[in-house]
């Protein structure tokens, strides 16, 4: 699973560069703008969590109803360890992210032998009991009333504190997530989740594992989220149970199924779309009603996502690129190849039902 | 004799959540025998009954016709949501139909704060605040109400769907969609009524909850999610066994809360489900079978 490079540079790099320099460049012009810069942040957050969340809805066919438990257990672990034990804000990261594949492991062996809305439940119902604990266990996550004072995350001796540095720091993470995640679906890896997708019992009997695939996925999955929170908590310094409820998973879904599970760019697209619709809604509905607190949101998106399934269930990341094609046919027939191998093989979410 | 009252009082709460929880799981059960859909938005029909019925006791109405009107609002809203976000998309996988359910819960939920707010409403009790002396304990009329509501709305549902005509096509579609289908029954027509009776029993559930524990619009996430679990524990498809889950989950979670502590109820009850799923997934109920896929 190591990275190979040469995959990576063949053929669709145009595209992903050109992606990388204008994510790279967006603080150079925008600098002076901290509410800006903090929204671009949140976007960083969110597209490794989706990211990671892609790779299990779109290539593994399952639904996690639990991933905000997984950002949670990274972001609790990074506080507990830099603040109780003094560990280095890197080395904590660490350490969430393999309690996160090791908790998603214990509970991926036995819901991985069950069918895909079993498994929606069996992430659902561990998502409240980790949620629970985050409230109750009390001497470790300080309860409801949170957790304060999280170090900031340094890097070769620069302490990172500005929006400007975190932008850079969150970006590479998510850049490299998407690598990642990239070269996970084109490895061999990827083509026995394919095989998958299309038939489990043929990829069964070509002797494909198929719970093994669909365990390290989750696992994965669980390693994308933990970092994510190990970076939020680093980024805030300031931790409470609310930030890791159920609702919270079910906007990391929401912005899987905005962006469309078929590509690994789907988690960036869906958590761009959802951070500044989310944003753009706070401008414009307290124009209309005036004293409308923040709920008219879950109106907006539970309906967005009703429409998004219905009417275009492979997401936004199989749009953009039929526009782009329209808007730019030169560009495009350089970049033909990683269209087709990114957006033809895999289906959105779960396979064909029967 | 203190502990005895105390056990006696915890397990009444207990059957009396159980018997909520019963009316939600047995939609649950014939929503996801005829349609294959997990409905996670179920919870919400609880909470919509609740409130409307408060709104038409507000405005002057008799308590029977408002808890009567409310229940068949629900159902036209039940109806609506199959028409408008089901039926769209029923040949979606079936992880795309439960992420659906969920952005309908928002929907509902969205809607009431939109109506009603963020603030809690209270309802009378049906039969004001007497109470009776059970061995010792001290139990609200409220609770035998709801039991007994709930007791009579399965003896209906039983007779319904083994006595007449209609409950036999639905149990028809139920076994076998395709011979159904030979025989004449339409499984779609079936799919919009199993969701309008389920919306049915959510709101009169909602209905009998709410002069015990009030009425919000998020109260119906956690009687959704526990009716859920009851479900789940009694197989899914196996009616009987889903109630006897449903009481099951209230009385583990009124004792939990009555001597351990109520931080961790929620725990407890999907601790529970996980049990249940990783070694008993076709429900604690089921008779091993020897049928392999």
């Amino acid at each position: 699973m190591g990275l190979d490079l040469k995959k990576i540079y063949n053929g669709s790099t145009k595209g992903s560069l050109l992606v990388a320099v204008i994510l790279l460049g967006l603080p150079l012009v925008f600098s002076t703008n901290n509410y800006l810069l903090s929204t671009l942040i949140m976007i960083g957050f969110y597209t490794i969590v989706s990211t990671g969340l892609t790779l299990l809805m779109g290539y593994a066919g399952q639904i996690s109803l639990g991933q905000a438990a997984f950002y949670g257990i990274g972001a609790y672990t990074s506080a507990y360890f830099t603040t109780h034990f003094g560990l280095s804000p890197w080395l904590a990261m660490i350490v969430g992210a393999i309690l996160a594949a090791m908790v998603a492991f214990v509970i991926g062996i036995p819901a991985f032998r069950l069918r895909e809305h079993y498994l929606a439940l069996a992430t659902l119902g561990f998502g409240v009991i980790v949620f629970t604990f985050f409230k109750e266990w009390k001497e470790i996550t300080g309860g409801l009333n949170g957790f304060f004072g999280i170090p900031p995350i340094s890097l070769f001796g620069i302490t990172i504190q500005t929006d400007f540095q975190f932008y850079y720091l969150v970006w590479v993470f998510a850049l490299i997530g998407i690598l990642f995640a990239r070269n996970i679906v084109q490895s061999r890896i990827g083509r026995a989740l394919l095989s998958i997708h299309g038939s489990e019992i043929a990829a069964n009997s070509l002797g494909v594992n198929i719970t093994k695939y669909k365990l390290q996925m989750f696992m994965i999955s669980a390693i994308y989220a933990a970092v994510a929170g190990s970076l939020y908590a680093h980024y805030v310094t300031f931790i409470n149970p609310q930030l890791f409820e159920m609702i919270t998973s079910i906007y990391f879904l929401i912005m899987v199924v905005i962006g469309g599970a078929g590509s690994v760019w789907g988690g960036l697209i869906g958590a761009a779309v959802y951070v500044c619709l989310g944003e753009l809604l706070k401008e414009i509905v307290p124009l209309f009603i005036p004293n409308a607190g923040g709920e008219f949101e879950i109106v907006f998106f539970g309906i967005l996502l009703v429409i998004m399934l219905i009417y275009m269930p492979n997401g936004l990341s199989r749009s953009v690129p039929k526009i782009v094609k329209r808007l730019l046919p030169a560009w495009h027939r350089k970049n033909e190849s990683m269209l087709v191998s990114e957006n033809e093989n895999a289906s959105s979410i779960g396979g064909e039902r029967l | 004799m203190d502990i005895w009252n105390q056990f006696v009082q915890l397990f009444f709460s207990g059957l009396t959540v159980g018997s909520i929880y019963a009316l939600v799981a047995l939609g649950f059960v014939i929503t996801y025998s005829i349609t294959g859909i997990l409905n996670l938005s179920q919870g919400d029909f609880a909470m919509l009954g609740a409130l409307i019925c408060i709104s038409f006791v507000n405005s002057g109405f008799p308590f029977v016709i408002a808890i009567l009107l409310s229940v068949v609002l629900v159902m036209i809203i039940g109806g609506l949501f199959e028409r408008s976000a089901i039926h769209p998309a029923r040949y979606s996988s079936t992880a795309t139909l439960i992420i659906i359910t969920i952005g309908a819960a928002f929907v509902f939920r969205g809607i009431a704060i939109f109506v009603w707010g963020t603030q809690p409403y209270a309802l009378r009790p049906f039969t004001g605040n007497d109470s009776l002396q059970i061995f010792g304990a001290v139990i609200q009329t409220q609770n035998i109400w709801a039991i007994g509501i709930s007791l009579v709305s399965l003896a209906v549902l039983y007779f319904f769907f083994n006595k007449t005509y209609m409950g036999k096509a639905v149990t028809a579609c139920v076994v076998n969609p395709f011979a159904a289908r030979l025989m004449g029954i339409q499984p779609l027509k079936m799919s919009f009524g199993a969701i309008v009776i389920s919306a049915g029993l959510g709101a009169l559930a909602g209905i009998i909850i709410a002069p015990i524990s009030g009425a919000s619009y998020d109260m119906g996430v956690m009687i959704g999610l526990k009716a859920f679990i009851a479900a789940v524990i009694g197989g899914l498809t196996n009616a009987p066994a889903a109630i006897a889950g449903a009481f099951i989950i209230g009385i583990l979670e009124a004792f939990t809360e009555g001597y351990f502590s109520s931080g961790y109820k929620d725990a407890i009850s999907f601790g529970l489900l996980l049990l249940v799923l990783f070694f008993m997934p076709n429900g604690i109920f089921a008779k091993a079978s020897g049928k392999r896929v």
